[in-house]
């Protein structure tokens, strides 16, 4: 059989040297640092664009934004592998629901339908994957959105890792709502919605190999409440995104570079937890880079930040609310935190997942 | 949070800058020994609050950076194999050897597993007979002991699946390198907090003696290094040299006895080589005589591997103290975190690495 690559002409794709650099996939292709976004850009985008719809790469969010009917909708996907499946607080069907919804709230949409596609692996306990349905029922419920679709599969054992899930969402775009990284201007503030870094330690805390002992809970959750009580109330916010992957670094960095603004945070004024700080001071992990997945990032003229952050406070997941910045004119594409003693840094893009240091 | 907020305290942060802004009146020069020191101070900024004659020169001690290429490209050979669970603390899985890392080798099928202790490589060596499972030891004094364990404990489990690959170097010995070398411009040491911990502060004495440099033992919080450089400043400025503990709350003078007697009893002094410096004479540590059986090296029979280093990457320079990282010509060019040329660029703790994170755009930081 002819090798299924051989067709590919990775001589004459726009900037192949970065995919060359690896032959095969590693898992930093999909950590949603610099490796995912070349995979992207090089690979993917080249091969699907040239239909009507096509959305320039400086646009691509977390969610595209179309236009139907008269309508604007927002719809996204995302695909949910995390390992171990059940872990503080959650589990990956919350995280499958809660994450989908996230992504098409941070367009301003209201999430109101989401499909479910389950990759099942042969010998997967049923029991486990009732609980796992049950919980994305409640998550569906509790965010007001329904679950409309949905596909089964299962691959032969060995070939999967119990489940995979796979979910899809849309909203629609109230009027007047306009959000995005060509809003964002020098001046705006930067707000994130509560404290940082708990659901990649909670998930860190369980996973073979480096269990410690935690009361850390993943913050997963629903947050197009919270972005509709921002956007009801009429606050300028120019854009939101949830910082998942990569976590608060990897947002800033994201934006800064699609906005052509530079950040400046504040690293004292970043709220973490007592108990994450801990744990990332143990695994040498930075926690402006671990995962969240309950907690957005608005950029909101500096005139609404003192409202923005009264009504995310009032709403149960923006209790934690906190100015860490402002957008600045200054290094565009660069995030620049001032350090806890006075200094600066800059605050890079992550390569791929971060690395636990040796001592 | 106990034990790191009230290390990073802006206020005494302040007030150490400004006792150690009283104290110079020239130009001084000081290495800070260890990888993770380097980190807080690039990560802190640490470097652009000193006075302006203030030099820190980022020493030789990033593990995964002074390991040769050579030994990398042997565990590379080792982890290729089907047979082989390959272990590894999590910032060596990226480091480039000559042609390949174990990322690669994991993505092509290898079975590389991060582990956060090495005894949790034993444990796989015992969940798993039919595998061989090797744990790449390197590091300072530091790790020596916890992969000292492993070999002590696979010896009294009767494993025959497990070994260790070897790589371990050891600080005094390089601090006596870089004071011989005839272009030495490091005056004062922060010396490595934790090697210290282990080893004690004995090995110390005999170098501020003969060769009249400050040394102070330093710990890693911001303000434990700002105390460091404080110290070390003081006495340069009134002509001194002695051997301080400025990081009482984990290092004693004798260190840990019960460690060291572990890592006497499983290595060995040995000649080693440091990626981009050379050999350094009694640097570091392989298995003693008695245990060679645990030696991966040997076992897998990779002695023949031979590797040379990139004729563009300084880092032997850098890690030297001679040149800062960006002025290396591959600096951020040839030579980036994602295609690393030499270790420096891969680790966090990595000078160049280091720099490229948080200080390659100067005119941003400075802005």
């Amino acid at each position: 059989m002819n090798d299924p690559t051989s067709h590919l002409d990775l001589e004459n794709w726009s900037c192949p040297l970065p995919l060359r650099d690896y032959p095969t996939i590693v898992m930093g292709h999909g950590g949603g640092g610099r490796l995912s976004a070349e995979l992207i850009e090089h690979l993917f985008l080249p091969a699907f664009s040239g239909t009507v719809n096509d959305i320039p790469l400086k646009q691509l969010g977390d969610a595209a934004v179309l236009e139907a009917g008269g309508a604007r909708l927002a719809f996204s996907t995302d695909s949910y592998v995390v390992r171990p499946r059940f872990f503080p607080g959650g589990n990956i069907g919350d995280l499958a629901v809660n994450g989908t919804i996230n992504d098409v709230s941070m367009t301003g949409a209201r999430p109101f339908a989401l499909s479910v596609g389950v990759v099942l692996e042969e010998g997967m306990r049923i029991d486990e994957l009732g609980v796992i349905a049950q919980t994305m029922g409640s998550a569906a419920r509790r965010a007001g959105v329904s679950i409309v679709t949905g596909d089964t599969k299962v691959v032969d054992a060995g070939n999967g890792d119990g489940v995979y899930i796979n979910t899809a969402g849309i909203g629609l775009i109230p009027a007047g709502i306009d959000l995005g990284p060509h809003r964002v201007r020098p001046g705006d503030a930067i707000i994130v919605s509560g404290a940082i870094g708990m659901h990649g330690i909670a998930v860190m805390s369980v996973r073979e190999g480096l269990e410690f002992g935690s009361e850390i809970v993943t913050d997963s959750a629903p947050l197009n409440g919270l972005v509709d009580s921002l956007l009801t109330a009429g606050v300028e916010v120019h854009m939101m995104r949830d910082p998942t992957r990569g976590g608060v670094a990897a947002t800033l960095n994201e934006i800064a570079k699609t906005s052509a603004t530079g950040m400046r945070i504040v690293e004292r004024d970043v709220p973490v937890p007592d108990d994450v700080r801990a744990a990332c001071g143990f695994l040498g992990l930075d926690p402006l880079y671990v995962a969240n997945e309950g907690k957005l990032v608005a950029f909101v003229a500096a005139a609404d930040a003192e409202r923005a952050l009264d009504i995310m406070r009032a709403h149960e997941f923006g209790t934690g609310a906190t100015l860490i910045g402002y957008v600045v004119e200054d290094h565009p594409g660069v995030v620049v935190a001032k350090t806890g003693i006075g200094g600066t840094r800059v605050v890079d893009l992550p390569l791929a997942e971060q690395l636990p240091r040796i001592c | 949070m106990k034990y790191l907020d009230e290390f990073s305290d802006p206020d005494l942060a302040q007030r150490l800058l400004q006792e150690i802004q009283s104290t110079v009146t020239q130009p001084w020069a000081i290495m800070e020994i260890c990888g993770g020191q380097t980190h807080t101070i690039i990560r802190n900024g640490i470097d652009q609050l000193l006075p302006a004659g203030v030099e820190l020169i980022h020493g030789p001690g990033c593990p995964v950076c002074v390991t040769p290429l050579e030994t990398i490209d042997r565990a590379l050979a080792i982890a290729a194999r089907p047979d082989v669970i390959f272990c590894s603390f999590g910032d060596m899985v990226r480091v480039p050897g000559s042609s390949t890392d174990l990322f690669r080798i994991k993505s092509e099928g290898g079975d590389i597993r991060i582990v956060y202790s090495p005894l949790d490589a034993v444990k796989l060596a015992q969940a798993n007979p039919d595998k061989q499972v090797v744990f790449f030891g390197i590091g300072f004094e530091t790790t020596a002991p916890a992969n000292a364990m492993t070999v002590t404990m696979a010896k009294r489990l009767g494993l025959t699946n497990f070994s260790l690959l070897v790589s371990h170097v050891l600080v005094p010995p390089a601090i006596r390198a870089i004071l011989d070398a005839p272009n030495r411009r490091v005056q004062g040491f922060l010396a490595a907090g934790h090697v210290c911990t282990v080893m004690g502060m004995g090995e110390y004495v005999p170098l501020v003696e003969e060769y009249h440099v400050p040394i102070v033992v330093t710990g890693f919080e911001p303000l434990d290094v700002l105390e460091g450089i404080r110290r070390v400043l003081v006495q340069l400025e009134e002509g001194r040299a002695e051997l301080e503990n400025a990081y009482p709350r984990a290092v004693t003078a004798e260190g840990n006895a019960a460690a060291q007697a572990v890592v006497a009893d499983v290595f060995t002094t040995c000649d080693r080589a440091w990626r981009g410096i050379g050999t350094i004479p009694a640097s570091g540590w392989r298995l003693s005589d008695a245990y060679t059986d645990f030696d991966a090296e040997l076992r897998f029979d990779v002695t023949d591997i031979h590797a040379e280093e990139s004729p563009l990457c300084r880092s032997g320079e850098v890690l030297q103290g001679l040149i800062k990282p960006n002025q290396c010509g591959a600096f951020g060019k040839e030579c980036t975190p994602r295609m690393p040329l030499g270790a420096p660029m891969v680790s966090s703790e990595g000078a160049c690495a280091a720099y490229y994170q948080f200080r390659r755009i100067d005119t941003a930081v400075n802005a």
